[in-house]
């Protein structure tokens, strides 16, 4: 390899700094996850590094065999299986209601139903425990209003999840919401011209010239919010503190409580990479699905 | 109007009022007197307006340090991620070197690496370069931003190469040339970024509860996560904590939201 010109060496002084940062502060600590999950990383290690021992794959099949961590496993799915859907279904009915010829003030009803994205998690989270509130709540409140008894939101297992699902939607789906709306602008006049000329009724012009032309968003759509919900945390964190009985105890709920409330950093470790791989595999499950699905 | 017409924009307007409905209620909760959110029917508005819950959580809770802690670490943030940021990104667009496209596809991929994953490590390697419990370490993260490389390029793509060749002919430096020509046409792009880091540092959760222990240096969301565990009951307080959290962060988007939503967009659907 030749020497660097001046202008090239110019051009890395450029990058480098963020490269360095990026190196230091990223890659590095991603790639020393895998080491650490294959340690027994834990309060000792943290006080004398002579502690640490290699344990190969022994924090994986210590970890597949604790009941508490298939459950919030499971848990999680539940957030990603009922989430997605949801937010997708949400932000597009919006994004349609928004693109509308005869809305009037669009500015002003797009600014409203962003709001909730700009606002801080935490916070929110203390509004919607209240909102949610089995005796005062408002939501308690609107269901009574149309005969249906109290739900006690956070404090039963079967409806802790779904009540948490509700906030995190709210919160979310305005930033889905933009991106459908651009995808919907952009979709051309001409289609929708050429299908009400072939008397084509509403759901008929969605499924054959929307549905289609949107579809790239879609996938997009899908895979930020997969990876969105494969990583609640600071929902239950505030609203349920992982309860009742541990249902709302997702997996990076789980990572931070074992990682910073126990120290053992190795388990925590196995448990991010887990993380990250089933997020891999249903991003890349998806990405095959469409593939194929545009091929037939 | 036709009746479709106005039954859309009416249906709108409900829309956009169930969705605020959540913020509303918090503001007309945070001034009620002490209790009085807790009776039922749930009261909408505030029998007598009372600023006496901001009262106590500045005079008694100390919240201003928090909210002092959260404006100076988001404009730290920001204009680190700026001076780290700003350079790559346009020399990713603009500059030529060997090795610019392999090294950019490296950080794109990368992107789909969730952060919470090195988590663990980079707080063990702060703790041995003494940075936890500290500005500093809280800071760390925002210095490896690869979306905000990401979305300078995007923009500075569009800059014209005369001018930054004018620039060349005239004798100036490379250097000269991004402060003098490149950086006032990446304005807009300079605002959106800013705006996604200070909002995005000032809404962190994870990194600021794990990386400061030290009560003093707590963000708001951190002191208000803890507040809310003492208080469950006082929901008038907890509502004016609320506030004081996510108001400064909803005014600065109502303000700036034409790049808010732009940078949005852009660095979605061209990528």
């Amino acid at each position: 390899m030749s020497a660097l010109t001046s202008r090239e060496r110019t051009a890395w002084s450029f990058v480098a700094p963020a490269l360095i940062a990026i190196g230091l502060f990223f890659a590095l600590p991603t790639i020393a996850a895998l080491f650490l999950s294959l340690t027994d990383f834990d309060i000792y290690a943290v006080a004398d590094l002579r502690n640490l021992r290699f344990v190969g794959l022994g924090n994986y099949t210590s970890l597949f065999a604790r009941p508490l961590f298939w459950q919030a496993l499971g848990t999680t799915m539940w957030f990603v299986v009922f989430g997605v859907p949801a937010t997708v279904i949400a932000s597009l009915a919006a994004a349609l209601l928004l693109n509308a010829k005869t809305l009037r003030w669009k500015p002003l009803w797009r600014l409203a139903l962003f709001a909730p994205f700009v606002t801080t998690l935490v916070a929110t989270a203390v509004v919607w425990r209240y909102l949610l509130h089995t005796r005062y709540g408002l939501i308690n409140y609107a269901l009574g209003s149309v005969g249906i008894a109290p739900v006690d939101w956070l404090g039963s297992p079967h409806a802790a999840i779904p009540a948490i699902l509700i906030f995190v939607v709210w919160k979310t789906f305005g930033y889905n919401m933009i991106i459908f709306l651009t995808a919907l602008q952009t979709t051309s006049a001409d289609l929708y011209e050429a299908a009400r000329i072939d008397g084509a009724g509403w759901w008929t012009q969605f499924r054959h010239v929307t549905l289609p032309a949107i579809g790239p968003t879609l996938l997009l759509v899908s895979i930020l919010s997969i990876a969105g919900f494969f990583q609640i945390f600071a929902e239950p964190y505030v609203m349920t503190l992982g309860g009742p009985a541990q249902s709302t105890v997702t997996v990076l709920y789980f990572m931070f409580e074992e990682g910073f409330k126990w120290w053992n950093l190795g388990t925590a470790s196995a448990v991010a990479v887990i993380l990250f791989v089933l997020i891999l595999i249903v991003t890349l499950i998806q990405l095959r699905l469409t593939r194929e699905k545009s091929d037939a | 109007m036709k009746p479709g017409v106005i039954i859309l924009n009416i249906g709108a307007a409900l829309v956009a009022l169930l969705v605020l409905s959540p913020l509303l209620w918090m503001v007309a909760v945070s001034l009620m007197a002490t209790g009085e959110a807790s009776t039922f029917p749930p009261p909408i508005l505030p029998h007598a307006p009372t600023f006496e819950h901001y009262r106590t959580l500045f005079v008694d809770y100390g919240i201003g340090r928090y909210l002092l802690n959260s404006a100076l670490l988001a404009s730290l943030a920001t204009i680190l991620a700026l001076l780290f940021t700003l350079p790559a990104g346009y020399a990713f667009a603009k500059l030529r070197f060997r090795g610019r496209e392999r090294v950019f596809q490296a950080l794109v991929a990368a992107l789909v690496i969730p952060g919470q994953i090195g988590m663990l490590p980079l707080f063990l390697l702060l703790k041995s370069m003494g940075l936890v419990n500290s500005y500093a370490g809280a800071l760390v993260p925002w210095l490896a931003g690869i979306f905000g490389i990401f979305l300078v390029r995007q923009y500075a793509l569009s800059i014209p190469e005369e001018m930054i060749e004018a620039g060349r002919v005239d004798g100036a430096s490379e250097w000269q040339i991004f402060t003098r020509i490149v950086l006032p046409t990446l304005r807009p792009v300079i605002v959106t970024l800013a705006l996604f880091v200070f909002l995005g540092s000032w809404n962190d959760f994870i990194w600021p509860l794990i990386v400061l222990s030290d009560q003093s240096l707590y963000t708001l969301p951190v002191a208000l996560a803890a507040l809310s565990r003492e208080h469950v009951q006082d929901n008038e307080l907890m509502m004016a904590g609320s506030v004081v959290t996510t108001m400064p962060v909803l005014i600065l988007f109502l303000a700036l939201q034409r790049y808010y939503l732009g940078g949005l967009t852009a660095g979605s659907v061209k990528g």
